[in-house]
């Protein structure tokens, strides 16, 4: 055992403000640029998007919840291990991950065929989706508590999918629209500009 | 794919297959690290160490992987050259590692590498494969830094060209006029515009990205339209 610490388990600290910088001021689409692949392939119509959302946020909050233990418990050199295995943590948490929305996916076909048939192919999507790996090696990366980490893994959650739900309104509006140049994924970008701006200058003048 | 030349694969994974301007695959690394040509250089570079490893590791396996749980290996190849190179930067470009943060270990779930391990490595002999990762990573590299340097230009006013170099037994991001013979090259090349700061923060990054597919759709467009014309359709 080293001097290193292990966080606490609950925060002391207020967390709202975490909650909103990963919602807006740090949104994982606009600012931090994570799961830009999702966003541009399924933001094509609100249904796909809001699946993709739902999927999304419930795996991220899970991750966090599942790799934080494992983390400062069995790999940091704080560990009952008492080795320094932080090297490994890429590698562990994409297993942990990919383990995790197969092991979901088998149980929600297997006792909810409609969920399954809304969200089902989403997940195998999700494993390789860089959002969820980004939110577990922040939380990691900020040293944040328990509970504030897994608080910050829902508001990263919630934040991908305001975004993911807007462009998709946009580009549904779009496609009717005499603007064949923007309606693809290059609409998407223009879309995901202005929310930027938006959020960016909102957030300059508000101070949290 | 056992005529066609190693040159020849090299050119199409930069042209026919760019990564990031005709898949549209990879664009996280792509838009976040490009703030700078420095910074865009220090992701190519990564990125390809990843690439080729990966690709040479899938390809040299491709018999042994079962094909059921083919992605998992995948996945794991990768993340071991992604660790590698995670701790190198760590150990020997400490500013770069700083400047790229979370976006290296992150290339492990880039659907670049993951996409030619499945649709290329996995079913070509080596020196094809090694070939591939060549192109493609020139391709990324080279849409990275134009984005970079686009952003560099317009969000500062200059552009610092900068390579990586040993200059007192410490390796590192140096600029051009370090290396003796190029001392003429000025260390910031300024333009006479006045800079945008939008343009370095991520705003500026939709911004550049999307005008650059919307310039290429177009060029698209009129190329097909020429094509049209000349095989005799009318408008």
């Amino acid at each position: 055992m080293t001097d290193a610490l292990i966080p606490a388990l609950m925060p002391t600290e207020n967390i709202f403000p975490i909650f909103v910088e990963a919602m807006f001021t740090k949104n994982f689409l606009l600012v931090m640029f994570l799961g830009l692949c999702s966003y541009v392939g399924l933001t094509t119509n609100s249904d796909t998007s809001k699946g993709m959302s739902m999927a999304v946020t419930f795996v991220m909050t899970m991750s966090a919840i599942l790799t934080w233990p494992i983390y400062y418990y069995l790999l940091s050199d704080a560990s009952f291990l008492g080795n320094d295995l932080t090297f490994l943590k890429t590698i562990c948490f994409i297993l942990v991950i990919a383990a995790f929305v197969q092991l979901v996916e088998f149980i929600i076909r297997k006792f909810s065929p409609p969920l399954y048939r809304s969200l089902g192919i989403y997940l195998p999507l999700i494993s390789t989706n860089c959002a969820v790996l980004g939110v577990v090696l922040l939380n990691i990366q900020e040293g944040y508590t328990y509970g504030a980490s897994i608080l910050y893994a829902f508001g990263a959650g919630l934040g991908y999918s305001w975004v993911m739900l807007a462009t998709a309104a946009v580009r549904e509006k779009l496609i009717m629209r005499d603007v064949q140049l923007f309606s693809g994924f290059i609409g998407a970008f223009f879309a995901a500009m202005m929310a930027a701006l938006i959020v960016a200058s909102y957030f300059a003048v508000v101070k949290l | 794919m056992a005529n066609k030349s190693f040159v020849g694969e090299i050119i199409r994974g930069i042209i026919k297959d760019n990564p990031v301007f005709v898949l549209v695959l990879g664009l996280c690394p792509t838009l976040a690290v490009s703030t700078s040509f420095a910074n865009a250089l220090g992701m190519a570079l990564a990125f390809t160490f990843v690439m080729l490893g990966s690709n040479i590791f899938v390809s040299l396996l491709r018999k042994q992987i079962p094909a059921d749980v083919r992605i998992p290996i995948f996945i794991l190849i990768i993340c071991t050259f992604v660790t590698m190179i995670d701790m190198m930067l760590e150990a020997f470009l400490p500013p770069m590692y700083d400047a790229l943060g979370i976006f290296v270990p992150l290339i492990v779930v880039n659907c670049i590498v993951i996409g030619r391990a499945e649709a290329y490595a996995n079913r070509n002999p080596v020196l094809p494969s090694i070939a591939d990762g060549i192109g493609i990573s020139i391709g990324f590299a080279a849409a990275l830094m134009l984005i970079g340097s686009i952003r560099e230009i317009l969000g500062t006013g200059g552009l610092k060209l900068v390579m990586l170099n040993v200059v007192d037994g410490v390796p590192g991001f140096y600029p051009l006029s370090a290396i003796p013979g190029l001392s003429f090259i000025p260390e910031v090349i300024k333009f006479p515009i006045e800079p945008a700061v939008v343009m370095i923060t991520p705003p500026g990054a939709f911004l550049t990205i999307a005008t650059l597919m919307l310039l290429f759709k177009i060029m698209g467009d009129r190329k097909r339209v020429k094509q049209l014309i000349k095989e005799g359709y009318e408008l």
